[in-house]
């Protein structure tokens, strides 16, 4: 019945997922209007900026997880965490590569070691590409667990502190999506906002997807071992 | 740094939004390819469950058999 009900949650926040970032980029290309600095390279900002966005909050909700796994014990937060962070670091992937060629497009390089902005980035997203390692080298599964949530809170702690950091640095070339001095026109950010819940959805949606494939590997293997026994 | 002017904007975009979808792509195939092993294991699981039923099935038969034989050695005995 629980399963049933899960399933049924799944398939309805994929069709959600599909209808507002379809609406999203709808809104992107048909009614926002072309960016008067940048031009037409700025749609690139409804995609590149909510994948960063999402991926960064995600990073946040696999530190919440990893601290609910440390105080109950609980497995089953340890691999929504597990799973949180692997679909960030997709997301963050996504981000570097739309990010380059954004990059490429709007100021004739591929990558800015000045730009705080991306430097950052980067290195959140080698030190998230390094859990994997850091886990799958402890046999152990209790302590593999146990490691993985330290490593998610920490690294979890250090993604505001950069956010904030990045946003006090002086920019360089990287434009400031939400800053004091002059914000969005209402349209654009009224596209905008659409895409970033489509992104949160479809994140949504991919972690939850993840850790129902993740139960039902889990649950046969129970069952091959109970049959196993028995036979 | 100022923007360039920018030429061949829309294949910049396209470009983006193209490796988007290619990641999002390569995780489902991923994912469809974890699910085809899931489905493999379930085959092989029913078959293991199909044959263990079977195995005790059998054994069930077997034990009937057994009781029966007792019983109608009990029988002829105290006709003996």
């Amino acid at each position: 019945m629980a399963s049933a009900l899960h399933s049924i949650t799944l398939r309805r926040l994929a069709i959600a997922t599909v209808v507002v970032m379809g609406a999203g980029y709808g809104l992107a290309f048909l009614y926002a209007p072309e960016d008067a600095d940048q031009g037409f390279i700025q749609k690139i900002f409804y995609l590149h900026v909510p994948l960063a966005t999402v991926a960064l909050l995600g990073f946040i909700v696999a530190a919440i997880h990893a601290i609910r796994h440390l105080r109950t014990g609980d497995p089953k937060h340890d691999a929504r965490s597990y799973v949180s962070i692997h679909i960030s670091v997709i997301f963050g992937a996504g981000v570097l590569l739309t990010g380059a060629i954004w990059a490429k497009g709007s100021w004739g390089v591929w990558w800015e070691w000045r730009e705080p902005t991306l430097v950052s980035f980067l290195i959140v997203f080698l030190l998230y590409a390094t859990y994997y390692p850091l886990r799958y080298a402890i046999e152990d599964r209790e302590r593999q667990a146990r490691y993985a949530s330290v490593f998610a809170i920490t690294a979890g702690a250090f993604v505001p502190l950069n956010f904030l950091a990045v946003r006090l640095a002086q920019p360089l070339v990287h434009p400031r999506t939400f800053s004091s001095a002059g914000g969005l026109p209402d349209s654009m950010l009224f596209a905008f906002l659409v895409c970033l819940a489509g992104m949160a959805l479809l994140w949504t949606t991919l972690v939850w997807f993840e850790l129902d494939a993740k139960a039902a590997s889990a649950n046969l293997g129970r069952i091959r071992r109970r049959l196993e026994a028995t036979a | 740094m100022i923007p360039l002017a920018i030429e061949n904007a829309d294949r910049y975009v396209g470009g983006a939004y193209l490796v988007f979808l290619l990641l999002l792509l390569i995780y489902v195939a991923i994912m469809a390819a974890k699910l085809q092993r899931i489905q493999r294991e379930l085959g092989s699981l029913a078959d293991l469950a199909d044959r263990s039923q079977g195995r005790s099935t059998d054994r069930g038969v077997g034990q009937v058999r057994e009781r029966e034989e007792e019983i109608e050695a009990v029988r002829q005995g105290g006709r003996g």
